[in-house]
């Protein structure tokens, strides 16, 4: 369980940074970096916070990862959550804020 | 090189350490009711930071229609089997739909029926989408005028003096600084303890637990270095979770009735009962009759269910959705593989934590606890916390305005003696602490110092989680364990305590890994101490003493203790019935 940030689409704003409950990122060369890849806990709120969709949260090998890589792009109060598998499809489920769970 | 740390001083009438749920709230109730100053002091950021990180699946602590607060009590009390402060619960249970109407106001969402009522979800839950739930309520703090907060501020000490707190010290995470806040009254709000034994994933995933990682009982270990009393530390919390993902499963048994299933098919729920540590303990059992592995019942449902589940999981636990995406096997289709986690250390679903009076003051004058890291009150959830902030808040409010009362009287009367003596004691409590603060911030430089230490924070923290698996009832033994493995495992501990005490660190985040680690060894010699202070089998799995396997009458009381000119007492308590309780000795 971690996440990896694609260094071309990072723009250095460091809102990542900021809001990882473990201070795990850290900024080298104004990109941000996973400083500590095996102390997230896999709570997904910089994937969530990055404004251009630069962070892929994963699964580890040993949890049963295969590869799909999850970001989150944003429109307003609806999170697309979009999942790149490892086998080239796509899926994207959309949560709006406002609702609440079924559950 | 010894690193020479820039001293920052903040005197404020309120200290906060731990920007949680509970912490926040109480900020918050302070900042609304009083003009007092407040400081916040978080080591990560209060957007996100604490238990709700990742957002939270259901407001599980609320006072449905038809019910009464002491509802509530009567249920977390029969599943604590009676080890409960009825007390506290009911003080709690009577703030949680107030709480719960403020964060709807501050922009929470709660599912609501066509006539407008909450939509419950069993006797004492209901629905919300809890994904935003904390940077909600930071968001209100931040708001607020009085409230200072200090982000990336990691708090190592309490300053005490004669069982009165003054203050506390610790370190910046961002620079080489320390930080000296000297306070009228502080609140610890820190959170329970996880990372103490080997975790389900020990290898690249192992912060895939439960509990956050980064909650390492940093509050208890304060408090029990300053001679706080702890309480019900045996009663450890196992969750049982989805398996590899850790994600709740909660959501799935009530959101569509799942029942817990074995690999045969047969419905073991029912066998084992269904308090929160019997269902872990039949999960348990199942595995060790060979009828492994544990199930909730899935298969079957529909399409709307699946997509729901999908969702909901999204708001709190996103690694589930991706598991169940990534793998093609969908809920409908096959049923959702269980586990118990290694167990923690809370106050919020079990009752470990500071031994609290009603208003939620500590044994230490001045000291308030309030959500995870207060002991006596399982089961208070997010509302429970909310509530505790709001009651620890109120109680702050009235000591200050009580200090405040008596210090104006003894302006009126500067020629008295009495008021001369005041003056010079409150000069040498100012000394006192000086000094200890001063220990501190040197014990953080000779940690930076360039100095050789054999081993790392880290192989230590794996050395600490083997020990307490093995010899403390971690996953590998079922959770049971006797009194000889006791025995052991407080010896490695102190081990361990000794050579944790040689570490080295490079640079803040460094130092953060040396203090968690620490804090982490602290606890685990109160837990130990708690697990051999109650001799009998209380509660299956959460406390599995072999040499005692059954529950003993004798032991109808709190295991409470208390670090006595460097060793750990148990005092074993009468259970509080009912009123409010106030500390007497």
């Amino acid at each position: 369980m971690s996440i990896q940030i694609n260094r071309q689409k990072c723009v250095g704003c460091g809102q990542c940074m900021e809001v990882c409950p473990g201070t795990l990122i850290e900024k080298e060369q104004g990109k941000a970096v996973m400083r500590y890849p095996r102390d997230c806990w896999g709570c997904a709120s910089c994937v969530k916070e990055c404004p251009v969709g630069a962070i892929g949260f994963f699964l580890g090998a040993d949890i049963g990862g295969n590869g799909s890589v999850m970001t989150v792009t944003k429109d307003g109060q609806i999170l697309h959550w979009n999942i790149h598998k490892s086998n080239g499809r796509e899926v994207t489920i959309d949560v709006d804020r406002r609702s609440s769970n079924k559950y | 090189m010894s690193k020479d740390f820039q001293v920052r001083r903040i005197t404020t009438d309120v200290l906060i350490i731990g920007g949680g749920t509970a912490g926040c709230y109480a900020a918050l109730t302070l900042s609304r009711d009083t003009e007092l100053s407040i400081v916040i002091a978080e080591k990560a950021h209060i957007k996100r930071s604490g238990c709700l990180a990742a957002g939270v699946n259901a407001i599980n602590a609320y006072i449905t229609k038809g019910h009464v607060p002491q509802d509530y009590v009567d249920y977390a009390k029969k599943d604590a089997a009676g080890i409960v402060r009825e007390d506290l619960l009911l003080t709690a249970a009577e703030h949680f739909n107030e709480v719960t109407a403020d964060m709807e106001q501050l922009g929470l969402v709660i599912l609501k029926d066509e006539n407008g009522e909450y939509v419950t979800r069993g006797n004492r839950n209901i629905k919300i989408n809890g994904e935003n739930f904390k940077p909600i309520l930071a968001k209100a703090v931040q708001a607020q005028e009085n409230v200072s907060i200090l982000n990336r501020v990691n708090i190592t000490k309490l300053l005490t003096k004669d069982g009165t707190v003054y203050g506390a010290v610790g370190f910046s995470l961002e620079d080489e600084a320390a930080y000296v806040i000297e306070a009228k009254a502080v609140l610890v709000a820190t959170g329970g303890a996880a990372g103490l034994y080997k975790p389900n994933n020990p290898g690249f995933s192992r912060h895939k637990m439960w509990y956050p990682p980064f909650n390492t009982g940093a509050g208890y270990a304060m408090g029990i270095q300053a001679g706080a009393e702890m309480t019900s530390f045996e009663m450890r919390f196992i969750a049982l979770r989805c398996k590899d993902t850790i994600a709740p499963t909660g959501t799935i048994a009530q959101g569509v009735g799942a029942k817990q299933v074995n690999s045969r098919g047969f419905v073991y729920e029912d066998k084992y009962g269904l308090t929160t540590s019997e269902r872990v303990y039949g999960t348990v059992k199942e595995n060790q009759l060979g009828n492994g592995p544990c199930y909730l019942q899935t298969s079957g449902i529909d399409k709307e269910q699946e997509e729901n589940l999908l969702k909901a999981y999204l708001n709190m636990a996103p690694s589930q959705t991706l598991k169940w995406i990534e793998t093609g096997e969908l809920p409908g289709e096959q049923d959702v593989e269980i586990e118990g986690t290694e167990p923690y250390i809370v106050g919020g679903h079990t009752a470990s934590g500071y031994w609290v009076d009603t208003n939620r003051e500590t044994t230490i004058h001045g000291l308030y606890a309030a959500g995870d890291v207060a002991g006596g009150c399982p089961q208070k959830y997010v509302t429970g916390a909310l509530a505790e902030g709001e009651l620890a808040a109120k109680a702050i409010e009235a000591q200050l305005a009580g200090n405040a009362k008596v210090s104006n009287e003894k302006a009126d009367q500067t020629e008295n003696d009495s008021s001369k003596k005041a003056v010079s004691s409150s000069e040498k409590i100012k000394k006192y602490i000086e000094v200890q603060a001063g220990q501190e911030i040197e014990a953080y430089e000779n940690i930076l110092s360039d100095h050789k230490s054999s081993f790392t924070a880290e192989e230590l923290e794996e050395a600490m989680q083997k020990v307490m698996d093995e010899y403390a009832g971690g996953i590998s033994t079922h959770y049971q364990y006797n009194e000889k493995q006791l025995k052991l495992a407080d010896e490695k501990i102190d081990q361990l305590l000794a050579l944790a005490d040689q570490l080295a660190a490079e640079n803040m985040h460094e130092l953060l890994f040396v203090y968690e680690l620490k804090e982490r060894l602290i606890v685990c010699k109160s837990l130990i101490a708690h697990l051999r202070g109650r001799k009998e089998t209380r509660w299956h799995s959460f406390n599995e003493n072999l040499d005692y396997p059954e529950t003993d009458e004798n032991y109808f009381k709190y295991v409470n203790s208390r670090l006595v000119d460097g060793k750990l007492q148990i005092i074993l308590r009468d259970i509080v019935k009912e009123g409010s309780y106030e500390h007497t000795n």
